[in-house]
């Protein structure tokens, strides 16, 4: 169903207060990741906020949809997500990555709700998605399993075993997403191994492949509900998207990577999001 | 090497696996294109649903198997020792381990005695890999009766299992009566003299040492320690205090096994002098594995000789 005005604006602003927070959440860890969390925030949003059926009172509700978070060094846009959803109360937000808190540098299911299994090396989560999937079939239950991962980690081989195992149990119930974003650490992703063209090798790993903007909230849902009418192979989403969208300059910065901001970028930055 | 009855390990652990998997739903099997090797096939003819041929690809069956865990289902994963926990280690200790997911990993083709293959088919390291990973279960069953005791344990226990099986058929030393608790070892023989601690097919080369060495007066105990992770710390410690002398064996390398472990518990508890059998830091070579047993000094003869000479340690002390 195409998104009303009413909702899609409820959907900008939810987006814009999760960037706050994870904005707020890594100045306060003084360390963490927060261009690539910030590129992934739209698409979690439209998922978390949209899409899925899930029951944040009870995070193990049996017909819950699922989302794995395979570039998992974006936590905070994730515990953002999970925090205003209701998982836990959202003063856990500033405690992020500090002795004893529930929310690990990394997520880790074990401490989190809403976590469904713990990721942080690259590569591994879209596998694990897969046994989700695979066990939802064995069950019988009318499940979808979303995983997010990054442009960077598709150089890892594991996520090549994985789009095969995939394609060939035919898991129509796999939804991925990639945050095409462009950069990783070192620099441009074309410049440090390229990975293009993206679409066209998933296609011919025989996923059902879109491409949208990875911020635009209409073509976020409507390739979401696509997803849902694809039979017999999983679907992939390549997400075009900007690295620290939506702080004017942190955006397509490499350096802001792993760099978190600074008392006064912090300012600048909750001015731009309207919330100094 | 005595007279025994020889069973296939791996095969008790495929029979095993369908035996569960009738009473279980929730059981499900994840092969890497090694199903009649590791025998897994076995299940994966009465259960082709429950069963998922991940192809070629240890770190996606890992993956794989935690998502499932995840959702409630208890993965069994089996490949050949040195692929499972050398290609997939990393995917063991951070899709598995951390999250303390319920996945059996069964693995095949343990040690030297894979043989022909070779050393990239042998795997001396795994328990070195594996013992390490916080949450970790480690076995190595002395028999095919104590593969079907272990295999049932990891089944009814909760979190990560690893077990390992071989290609070659071990001597049968325990019978139906044998009870298997996961952290219990087992004193099989009784002696003061001198104690060899081992596992696998090691424990039976002991026992044929322990006879021989019986024959010359000499009273050596053998304990099985098939759980390797947890340790059965008490038995070692006793063994120590009332033998003195220990020997340990495996068919793994000397570094970082079951030599290793026993090790760590002495130093801290209750040192005494220490023998470590096993391969001794170098790669493997192709030939029948009763050569190889033979060359990398893994028989009876081998066993009292260094009773032999730790006794005489012991007594100089
Ligand atoms: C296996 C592994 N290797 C290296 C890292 C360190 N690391 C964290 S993020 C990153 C770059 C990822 O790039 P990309 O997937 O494009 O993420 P994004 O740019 O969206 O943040 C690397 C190399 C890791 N987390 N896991």
């Amino acid at each position: 169903m195409p998104v009303s005005a009413v909702q899609l604006f409820e959907l900008q602003e939810i987006a814009r207060s999760l960037r706050v927070d994870v904005l707020k959440m890594l100045h306060n860890a003084d360390s963490g990741h927060t261009g690539g969390s910030l590129s992934a925030v739209d698409i979690i949003a439209a998922l978390y906020f949209h899409k899925m059926q899930h029951k944040p009172e009870d995070p193990k509700w049996d017909g819950r949809d699922k989302f794995v978070l395979s570039k998992g060094h974006a936590a905070p846009a994730l515990y953002a997500a999970l925090a205003k959803a209701g998982y836990f109360d959202s003063r856990h937000l500033m405690t992020l990555r500090q002795y004893g808190s529930i929310l690990q540098g990394h997520p880790f299911s074990l401490t989190t709700p809403g976590v469904e299994v713990s990721t942080g090396s690259l590569g591994q989560g879209l596998s694990m998605a897969n046994g989700m999937a695979l066990a939802s079939r064995l069950d019988h239950k009318d499940i979808k399993v979303y995983a997010l991962l990054g442009d960077g980690e598709l150089q890892e081989g594991q996520v090549w075993e994985a789009a095969m195992s995939a394609a060939h149990y035919k898991l129509e119930n796999i939804c991925a997403f990639v945050d095409n974003n462009g950069l990783q650490i070192d620099g441009c992703v074309k410049d440090i191994m390229g990975v293009d063209p993206i679409a066209d090798k998933w296609k011919a790993f025989g996923w059902e492949v879109q491409e949208i903007d990875g911020h635009d909230f209409n073509q976020i849902i409507a390739a979401l509900d696509n997803a849902d009418q694809v039979k017999g192979k999983p679907s992939l989403i390549v997400a075009r998207t900007v690295k620290g969208k939506g702080v004017s300059f942190m955006e397509g910065q490499v350096k802001y990577h792993g760099t978190v901001p600074t008392e006064k970028e912090l300012t600048q930055a909750l001015d731009e999001l309207g919330a100094a | 090497m005595k007279d025994r009855q020889r069973r296939s390990t791996r095969k008790a652990y495929g029979e095993t696996l369908a035996a569960l998997g009738e009473a279980d739903e929730r059981i499900v099997v994840l092969d890497a294109d090694l199903s009649c090797s590791t025998q897994t096939a076995i299940f994966a003819k009465k259960f082709p649903d429950r069963f998922f041929n991940m192809g070629v690809s240890e770190q996606d069956m890992i993956g794989t198997a935690a998502g499932l865990a995840s959702a409630g289902k208890i993965p069994f994963t089996s490949t050949f020792a040195i692929f499972q926990t050398g290609r997939a280690w990393e995917q063991i200790r951070q899709s598995v381990c951390y999250s303390n997911l319920n996945v059996k990993l069964v693995a095949s083709h343990g040690g030297i005695t894979v043989g022909e293959d070779g050393a990239t088919h042998h795997c001396l390291e795994d328990i070195a890999l594996i013992r390490v990973l916080p949450n970790m279960t480690v076995i190595i069953p002395a028999d095919a009766c104590e593969v079907e005791k272990a295999v049932t344990a990891a089944y009814e226990y909760s979190g990560p299992v690893y077990i390992r099986v071989s290609r070659y058929d071990f001597p049968v030393i325990c019978d139906e009566t044998h009870e298997f608790t996961i952290g219990r070892a087992k004193v099989l023989r009784a002696g003061e003299d001198l104690t060899f601690i081992a596992a696998g097919l090691m424990v039976s080369i002991a026992m044929d040492a322990a006879e021989s060495l019986a024959a010359r007066g000499i009273n050596a105990r053998v304990i099985n320690m098939a759980t390797i992770k947890p340790i059965d710390q008490k038995s070692i410690i006793t063994a120590a205090q009332e033998t003195g002398a220990i020997i340990t064996a495996e068919e793994h390398s000397i570094i970082g096994g079951l030599g290793s472990a026993v090790a760590e518990v002495l130093s801290e508890n209750c040192p005494v002098i220490l023998k470590r059998i096993g391969i001794c830091d170098h790669y493997g070579v192709s030939a029948q594995p009763d050569v190889l047993l033979e060359k990398y000094g893994l028989t009876a003869k081998h066993f009292e000789k260094a009773a032999l000479e730790i006794l005489a340690k012991k007594k100089s002390k």
